[in-house]
């Protein structure tokens, strides 16, 4: 590897030490981890931490419990009966039933629009963010500092922040109230590229870009055929933390929408939820449409908790 | 460069028009692999901040009594910001806010602290259940979880309320006075497992050897905690913090939705509910824009200041 020979910036060796010294590191990490966990572990100690943990869990718990309850109820149990417990009467298929068949199925609408905004925003937005930061870790171009520097800003600046003026702009390019009014800004994810640049950074190695390059791989192969799959755990990160964050944004939709047709599943349950008091009825529809829509979401975070431990979390906190 | 570059990639050829004029800087590659993301990066983000400090410097008048002879959009100079900060319910929405981030930014950084210390520190059983089942909050919108709790809070529906009614203890969430304290306790359900997690990953990266030393030295698990790894999760406490202080000033989901059952709320409560409401129902985007910018003004103050206070207690 020569000085001269290659266009990569000049940290990169700097950035393989520091690849192969943070493997070491976690190897050392999960040995000492074992050693640690048989070690000094006494049975009082034991019990008083895990029902400490447990009463705290109770607490995380009960709100998910009391819908399950409460979606198992007819509508006069759901306010004569006690809410931690099932009433006689067991009302939870035809409760569901109702939420999927209302309104001509509006609610099985509202939840692949979530899908298709959560899914294909963060996919395309992962994809976007590992490009962009592995073309600022891996190549010295004019610009770059200040492309960088502009990014780090967007990661501080509020994201309600930026809701509004960008209403204004989209009803004036005529966007607003479409599916791309909520699904464009959601393919972008500054935080995102910044870990992908310090992934990438730490992780490529130039010397295998280089060896690419040698078997007369173009730039842009060498990106999707190597840079991608070592990037892999880190997009992983990127991925699941941009798809909770668009399943999860309100105040965007919000402001974009006016047409239910488009909306997603939080603001389809909340325009049900504020009918109650007119249509009681509506409780059973929110309390069944909630619990449809935790599910897969709760499932989803306890599978996917394991994936959430590692690089997102490390590569920032580093930074 | 004595690379060949032939670009054979679907999608891009672009890059082939391009590549020759930059050789010795990777040529076109790092601007078309970064070409997408600046787009959209300048379309939701950059536009809109120019956007709305634009907007939040001019004043649109309309002449006539439905705006029928024109309208006159013109520079206000600092006008919309006076307005907005003359705005007695907007101020104390912001006051209202640094109370509320003052006790609940504490209460859940020292509560997710311990309860990764807790977790990590193997004296627990079933670590992996108790992780799942803290972090599952962070997967349900806000305004479901705002759903879920209203139903907790409202007189009537809420098993709790039932339950302190026959201990003797009569319960208000929604009240004037405790309404804030309910939506921070939406707020610490949804975050804490989330920051958890972060404190977590940081515990893990300690080296083991710390740990064995401190074994060497007869030091307790208090000492440890004290010691070794508080110090050493730092970096983990002033991001989690930053963020929260960040997404305080953002409050939004959890007070419109509680505005329904909660006539304590009103259409000012928070700075982000008080821009909506200038926006969508006094249809006075200039104002909303100047109120906007000003929370992200505060956000970024705060932040700024936090991380001033931390890095000189730390040198």
């Amino acid at each position: 590897m020569t000085a001269t020979a290659h266009t990569p910036v000049e940290n990169d060796t700097r950035s393989l030490t520091t690849a192969s010294d943070s493997a070491r590191a976690a190897r050392r990490r999960s040995r000492g981890h074992d050693s640690d966990r048989s070690a000094g572990r006494s049975p009082g100690k034991t019990i008083i931490v895990t029902v400490v943990l447990a009463l705290v869990a109770v607490y995380f718990l009960v709100p998910a419990y009391w819908v399950v309850v409460a979606a198992t109820k007819t509508t006069e149990d759901l306010f004569a009966t006690n809410g931690f417990w099932f009433a006689p009467t067991f009302a939870l298929w035809e409760n569901l039933g109702r939420v999927i068949s209302y309104d001509g199925g509006v609610f099985l609408r509202w939840f692949a629009n979530s899908v298709l905004y959560a899914g294909v925003g963060a996919l395309l937005a992962t994809y976007f963010a590992a490009a962009g930061g592995y073309a600022l870790a891996k190549y010295a171009f004019r610009g770059r500092d200040t492309i960088f520097g502009l990014v780090l800003g967007g990661v501080l600046v509020p994201g309600t922040a930026t809701a509004l003026p960008l209403f204004l702009l989209f009803s004036q390019m005529g966007l607003a109230n479409t599916y791309w009014s909520v699904l464009l800004p959601s393919l972008v994810s500054p935080f995102g590229l910044f870990l992908c640049r310090i992934y990438a950074n730490a992780t490529v190695d130039a010397s295998l870009i280089e060896a690419g390059r040698i078997d007369g791989a173009s730039e842009l192969r060498i990106f999707h055929t190597l840079g991608l799959r070592i990037m892999t755990p880190a997009l992983v990160t990127v991925f699941l933390f941009q798809l909770v964050g668009i399943w999860n944004n309100y105040f965007l939709p919000l402001v974009m929408l006016s047409d239910s047709d488009l909306f997603p599943i939080t603001l389809g349950l909340n325009n049900w939820r504020s009918q109650v008091d007119r249509l009681p009825e509506f409780y059973e529809l929110t309390t069944g449409g909630v619990l449809l829509s935790i599910i897969p979401l709760a499932i989803a975070m306890i599978v996917l908790q394991r994936f959430w431990r590692g690089g997102l979390t490390e590569g920032s906190v580093k930074a | 460069m004595t690379v060949t570059r032939n670009i054979t990639t679907a999608g891009a050829p672009a890059s082939a028009r391009r590549h020759r004029g930059r050789a010795g800087s990777g040529g076109a590659a790092p601007w078309v692999l970064i070409a997408p993301f600046l787009a959209l990066f300048v379309l939701t983000f950059i536009l809109p901040i120019i956007v709305a400090i634009g907007s939040s410097f001019t004043r649109v008048t309309r002449s006539g009594l439905f705006g029928e002879a024109g309208v006159v959009t013109e520079f206000a100079w600092f006008q919309n910001y006076a307005q907005a900060l003359a705005d007695g319910n907007f101020v104390a929405s912001i006051w209202r806010m640094l109370l509320f981030g003052i006790i609940q930014v504490p209460v859940m950084i020292v509560l997710c602290t311990i309860l990764a210390l807790l977790l990590e520190s193997a004296s627990a059983r079933w670590p992996g259940f108790f992780r799942a089942a803290y972090f599952l909050p962070y997967g349900i919108p806000g305004v479901i979880a705002t759903i879920l709790w209203s139903f907790l809070y409202v007189p009537g529906l809420s098993p709790i309320i039932d339950i302190a009614a026959v201990v003797g203890l009569p319960l208000d969430f929604l009240g004037p006075s405790t309404v804030l304290w309910s939506i921070a306790n939406i707020v610490t359900w949804t975050y804490t497992g989330y920051n958890m997690m972060i404190i977590i990953a940081q515990l893990k990266s300690i080296p083991a050897e710390l740990y064995e030393a401190a074994k060497v030295d007869g030091a307790s698990s208090w000492r440890v905690a004290r010691s070794i790894q508080l110090p050493l999760i730092r970096p983990a406490l002033v991001l989690t913090t930053v963020f929260s202080i960040i997404g305080t000033l953002q409050l939004f989901a959890e007070p419109q939705v509680l505005q329904d059952v909660a006539p304590a709320i009103d259409s000012q409560y928070t700075p982000n509910l008080s821009a909506y409401t200038t926006a969508f129902a006094y249809n006075d985007y200039n104002v909303a824009a100047a109120q906007s910018v000003l929370i992200a003004l505060v956000a970024f103050l705060l932040s700024f200041v936090f991380l001033r206070f931390t890095n000189r207690r730390s040198s």
